[in-house]
């Protein structure tokens, strides 16, 4: 039986998280991916070549618009009894939806996976990544969330899958989209960024995320925070790596003014190489930081940016 | 308005947790255990609610053993009326407990029911979702501002690169996230007075809900450890180490 991943959009864009969802789905057999939206057809053009996948259904519907989980989740189960697995990436999107696609199938979810042992065995982090569990599931259909960073991207191009048309949802009448505010950036996605520059309490205040900005310019990479730095008020929520943030898996991470928290390190320590900025040098974060540098980071980081 | 809040007794939050050595899950014996901070924040707006005349009783429940009892009295010291314990001590699964906690909703018929995000020691961010699936009504997810209106509920969540609004019918289901509130310091008189509020215990055979779990778990091991690395002297070499040896620039 073939598998059935949920594109994760905008209506106009085909997110980079889908990608990695498709790679981890041809590890368990043919790949359709669903594109659910509202004038969606060139989401559906993309993602019909996106290498590996074979076939891309759209369902184009006011209803499905802004993916209201109410309106998805039964489209998508109407589709499962053809699938031995509905993926979906571990994105808010992802995590919204497939729980209540796995309740109205009554399946046990699987979340954010990093590993595929089987196609009914998966590991995924608990405790905050502390632990890796290895679960088996014996359900039918198994729907399971993706962890982007622990699977490589599919080739955006490349494929040719046909695009099937097919019947769109009904509005659940529960719960209406009211708007969105969504933060416009110049700079790569975070989850995404070859090279994250990430600030912690250390920075002392939001202005001061100018001396992180003027080296993530340097070095074309994305900005994030701690969350101590994203509670004290210095930047967006949005910015913020961690267990209860954002994961990423960087080439290049260069955490600065973090001290290391556990909450932290889950969001982080996958990434390739890890850089630590702090002025204390018992810090935590040195204990995962491939090259630590000790020192004013006011100074230091400057001076990085100036040397490259 | 009724609002229902659920709440888990997991290891707390500033424990290191262990794999068991036998690889079946991790030590959870002499450790410290607390409610999720998750759910804490979920009572705390239920209270909050009710102090703004919003709500009419708070009543949170909880699913496991005995001692979640503790949590529960947790909660009723933060401002909630009475509590409810579906006692077991059969492992109990996300899709057992949305299936518990709407049979617990059909009794109590609650306006709003409100729930951690996820739970920080299984992290799996499902039982809210699978609850309003089995209940048919709304999911205000990720919540970050939570507003009820007239026969509805305006929820603020926060989703990847900023936020979104949607309005759901009452009854619905919110799980809370990190920014909602920032929960009560609990006083002491509080908790001498929640010792007094009453605390119902019912079994789940009493629902008819099969609990059975439905995921194994084969194996439960630390990740592998990331070495740590070298201390730098200098801006200088730390650029050489990037450009040379890691070769990431």
């Amino acid at each position: 039986m073939a598998v059935l991943v949920i594109a994760e959009h905008d209506n106009a864009v085909l997110k980079a998280a889908t990608l990695n969802t498709v790679t981890a789905a041809a590890g368990l057999g043919e790949v359709h991916v669903l594109v659910a939206g509202q004038g969606c057809g060139a989401v559906a053009e993309a993602a019909a070549q996106v290498a590996g996948v074979s076939k891309v259904l759209l369902a184009d519907d006011a209803a499905l618009a802004h993916a209201l989980a109410e309106n998805l989740a039964p489209l998508v189960t109407g589709l499962a009894g053809g699938y031995s697995h509905v993926l979906a990436p571990a994105t808010a999107a992802g995590k919204n939806v497939a729980p209540r696609i796995a309740a109205l199938l009554d399946v046990a979810p699987v979340s954010d996976i990093i590993e595929i042992v089987s196609p009914d065995t998966f590991v995924r982090p608990i405790y905050a990544g502390n632990v890796l569990a290895t679960v088996q599931s014996a359900d039918p259909v198994k729907v399971v969330t993706v962890r982007g960073t622990a699977f490589a991207a599919a080739a955006a191009s490349g494929g040719s899958a046909p695009i099937e048309r097919i019947s769109g949802a009904a509005d659940s009448g529960v719960a209406r989209f009211v708007g969105q505010e969504i933060m416009k950036s110049e700079r790569p996605e975070l989850t995404s960024a070859r090279v994250v520059v990430s600030g912690g309490r250390g920075l002392g205040s939001g202005e001061n995320f100018a001396i992180l900005e003027a080296l993530a310019d340097k070095l074309g990479a994305a900005v994030g925070a701690s969350r101590a730095a994203v509670d004290a008020g210095f930047v967006p929520n949005d910015y913020q790596v961690g267990q209860t943030g954002k994961i990423v898996a960087p080439q290049l991470y260069i955490a600065v003014g973090i001290s290391g928290a556990i909450q932290h390190l889950a969001g982080m320590k996958d990434s390739k190489v890890i850089v630590a900025i702090n002025k204390d040098e018992e810090a935590p974060i040195f204990q995962v930081a491939d090259y630590g540098l000790v020192g004013d980071l006011f100074q230091l980081v400057p001076e990085l940016t100036q040397s490259l | 308005m009724k609002v229902l809040v659920a709440v888990k007794r997991v290891v707390d939050y500033n424990v290191k947790v262990r794999p068991k050595a036998d690889g079946t899950g991790v030590e959870t014996a002499n450790v410290k255990m607390s409610m999720n901070p998750f759910d804490e924040i979920a009572v705390e707006e239920a209270v909050r609610l009710q102090e703004a005349g919003k709500a009419s009783e708070v009543v949170v429940v909880s699913l496991g053993v005995s001692a979640c009892q503790d949590t529960l009295r947790t909660a009723l010291a933060m401002g909630a009326d009475r509590a409810i314990l579906v006692e077991t001590d059969a492992e109990l699964q996300p899709l057992a407990v949305a299936k518990l906690l709407k049979a617990v909703v059909d009794k109590e018929q609650p306006g709003l029911v409100i729930l951690g995000k996820q739970a920080i020691d299984d992290d799996c961010n499902q039982t809210g979702q699978m609850l309003a699936a089995l209940l048919g009504c709304g999911q205000g997810t990720f919540a970050s501002k939570v507003e009820p209106g007239d026969g509805l509920v305006t929820v603020t969540r926060e989703v990847d690169g900023g936020a979104e609004t949607v309005e759901l019918k009452l009854p619905a289901v919110i799980t809370s996230d990190l920014r909602l509130n920032e929960p009560r310091y609990v006083k002491l008189p509080n908790i001498m007075k929640a010792k007094k509020k009453p605390l119902e215990v019912l079994k789940p055979e009493a629902f008819g809900v099969d609990v059975t779990p439905r995921l194994k778990t084969l194996k439960v091991a630390e990740p592998p450890k990331r070495a740590g690395g070298v201390k730098v002297a200098s801006v200088a070499e730390l650029v050489d180490k990037l450009k040379n040896v890691a070769q990431v620039l």
